[in-house]
């Protein structure tokens, strides 16, 4: 097997507030293949965003990654100095972000905001950069780009915006994409459009993309594996398919169950009692213990992550195995 | 944006009458200035005769439309006190105040803006935290008491500036760029002279607007820094110079703009103070001594041409908004 193109081991990236330390990634370890696509599922303030900005070494104070590491391509990224990070940011490590209202600066035109990137990493000149700018509009499916480029950002839909970015994202032909939410704020024909996109380049290109997003239907259709995480560590993971058909955690279980869907219609909809710990004070033992169906006396010590089977890690003590527990 | 230019003028035409009318109105409310005129040895047919001359025995709507239709002229009326037309008694201290006015908001910027940048990128170090402590300072101290001090150091103490009037002056003839001392619009700032005189005024005047932009400056950036577009910028790989002064730094002009261009026009009408305490003949000390004798055609003048300034000022600000928030669209050209 050849180097994934990023390991992270044993990441812990904590917030070192007024009120406490934040331990918003806590003991996160994943790693992802050269045009693999890795979704990072969890609720809101579970450390998805987090363990993305870590990764691009954009995480602010008073955050700091405090252990772990970041192998990207073999070399440690948590290791490397601001300098390093930066040749490698929008270059070979790119990133999507949510808001796409938010993503481009309001006050530069599209080709400004564009160039720039080209011209950060390569040295040529400004009419290669605007060729090379322009190709990738094209290329993510902007009609006349040529025209649009001369255009400002607030000229544009959000989805076709949100398309902008990605091109942003892909000027260089990044080797990993950190694609946080990207297709949350837009509406369900535009997210499909986009996904179908997106799938199509990672497979021709090569590259590997982490698709963080709260939604398991959008995991479903586009990633080859999941982590699933919770209060700031990773609970769960393994193929896309074996963990959405054979949950082992019951956090994980209880988010698939939270799906509405078709053949439920009627029955109420089920969901998770209780809300995400905050992460200021995480009680000792499994942090889901509060809200599992079926805590004993073994949760109230944090269990460890362990591989049940090949490439399925779990991080409890009472995994879901049996299918008639999972039909109660 | 023809349009637009048209139509911010016809708006401006009625802001100007409405104007006119409240100002005549004001004047005439304050007092009888025969009283302070005509001394009070003079007998009844002097009196007459003086009221007739002045056009004060006219009643006030006759009075303004005569006004009215001098104005359009071009005559404001002429000054009782110096019997010369207002607007050239105005026009000739104009410059020793725009000067003044100038000076004191390029230097506003020129400090404020690189101090107020550092202490929104490094909110948390020593110098940020004494830069707006002396910002506090810059908006406190009172502009009478600061023009004192200055004077006192400077010119009493240490002899090095002077502390009263413009020092030499000179115009600019047309474009050539000869200048000439003897006539025309009279510059203080185009000898060393005159930038010798000019410097505490301008810095005086300057302190209260060096804390401003410093402040808004800084709140800028601050809340600009915390924006997705900014994080975005960074992950693209671009330096940090790149990132400061093109994503955060034309994002932060849009309200230090707006400020600035109104901070501006009040300084140009009302630098009473400063002008007062450093002896500098501008219109701020024109319009002072104006009202302590009811010269009214000046005061009318004056304001008058206050509210033109003000609104070529906004009418700038706004242009230069549509400059650097493309949001802002001044003309209806279809994308």
């Amino acid at each position: 097997m050849a180097t994934p193109t990023l390991e992270v081991r044993n990441l812990r990236t904590h917030f070192f507030t007024r009120a406490g330390v934040v331990k918003a990634v806590d003991d996160v370890s994943f790693s992802i293949e050269r045009g693999k696509v890795l979704g990072l599922v969890g609720e809101s303030g579970s450390g998805k965003t987090v363990t993305g900005f870590s990764v691009l070494g954009l995480v602010d104070p008073p955050g700091r990654i405090v252990g772990g590491s970041i192998l990207f391509q073999g070399r440690d990224l948590a290791k490397m100095s601001e300098a390093e990070m930066r040749d490698l940011r929008g270059n070979r490590i790119a990133m999507i972000f949510q808001d796409p209202m938010m993503t481009l600066n309001p006050v530069l035109r599209v080709d400004t905001q564009m160039i720039e990137t080209v011209l950060a990493h390569k040295k040529v000149s400004r009419e290669e950069a605007r060729q090379r700018a322009r190709d990738t509009l094209g290329m993510v499916g902007i009609p006349s780009p040529d025209e649009r480029l001369k255009s400002y950002p607030h000229q544009f839909s959000g989805g076709m915006r949100q398309r902008v970015a990605i091109a942003i994202a892909l000027l260089h032909e990044p080797d990993l994409i950190v694609a946080d939410e990207p297709t949350t704020a837009l509406d369900v024909t535009i997210q499909g459009q986009i996904l179908a996109e997106v799938q199509k380049l990672a497979s021709t290109t090569g590259t590997a993309l982490i698709w963080i997003t709260h939604d398991l239907s959008v995991v479903a259709g586009l990633a080859d594996d999941i982590a699933v995480m919770y209060a700031g560590r990773i609970v769960e993971q393994g193929a896309v398919s074996e963990v959405l058909d054979a949950p082992l955690h019951p956090y994980t279980y209880g988010l698939i169950g939270s799906v509405p869907s078709r053949n439920k219609r009627g029955e109420p909809l089920r969901q998770i009692p209780g809300m995400t710990p905050s992460l200021l004070n995480i009680q000792p033992g499994c942090a889901f213990r509060t809200r599992c169906p079926r805590p004993t006396q073994a949760c109230l010590v944090e269990p460890e992550i362990r591989e049940l089977a090949p490439g399925r890690d779990v991080r409890c003590f009472h995994p879901m195995s049996e299918p008639a527990e999972r039909a109660a | 944006m023809t349009v637009y230019l048209v139509r911010r003028l016809i708006q401006a035409l009625f802001v100007v009458l409405a104007m006119s009318l409240i100002v005549f109105v004001g004047v005439y409310a304050i007092g009888d200035p025969v009283e302070i005129l005509i001394s009070p040895d003079a007998d009844q047919i002097e009196r007459e005769r003086a009221v007739k001359a002045l056009g004060l025995d006219l009643p006030l709507w006759e009075q303004y439309l005569v006004f009215l239709g001098n104005a359009v002229q071009g005559n404001l009326g002429r000054s009782f006190v110096f019997n010369e037309p207002a607007l050239k008694l105005i026009l000739q201290r104009m410059p020793a105040t725009l000067e003044l006015a100038f000076g004191a908001t390029f230097l506003a910027l020129l400090v404020g803006l690189p101090l107020g940048l550092y202490a929104g990128l490094r909110p948390n170090a020593q110098a940020s935290k004494t830069i707006m402590a002396g910002s506090i300072l810059g908006f406190s101290l009172p502009t009478f008491w600061v023009g004192l001090m200055l004077i006192m150091v400077f010119a009493v103490q240490l002899g090095w500036l002077p502390s009263t009037g413009r020092g030499e002056t000179c115009s600019v003839l047309g474009f050539v760029g000869i200048t000439s001392c003897s006539s025309g619009m009279q510059w203080s700032f185009l000898t060393w002279d005159g930038l010798a005189h000019m410097t505490m005024p301008t810095v005086n005047l300057a302190l209260f607007k060096i804390s401003l932009v410093i402040r808004l400056t800084r709140a800028g950036v601050r809340e600009t820094m915390l924006m997705d577009y900014v994080k975005f910028a960074r992950a693209k790989g671009l330096s940090p110079a790149r990132v400061t002064f093109v994503h955060v730094f034309k994002n932060i002009m849009i309200p230090v703009v707006t400020v600035v261009g109104l901070e501006l026009g009040s300084t140009i009408a009302f630098s009473v103070v400063t002008e007062s305490v450093f002896a500098w003949p501008g219109m701020g000390k024109l319009i002072i001594d104006s009202i302590n004798v009811l010269d009214r055609p000046v005061i009318v003048a004056y304001l008058m041409i206050i509210v033109l300034m003000f609104i070529t000022i906004n009418l700038v600000v706004d242009l230069t908004y549509s400059m650097l928030d493309p949001r802002v669209r001044l003309e209806n050209k279809g994308t």
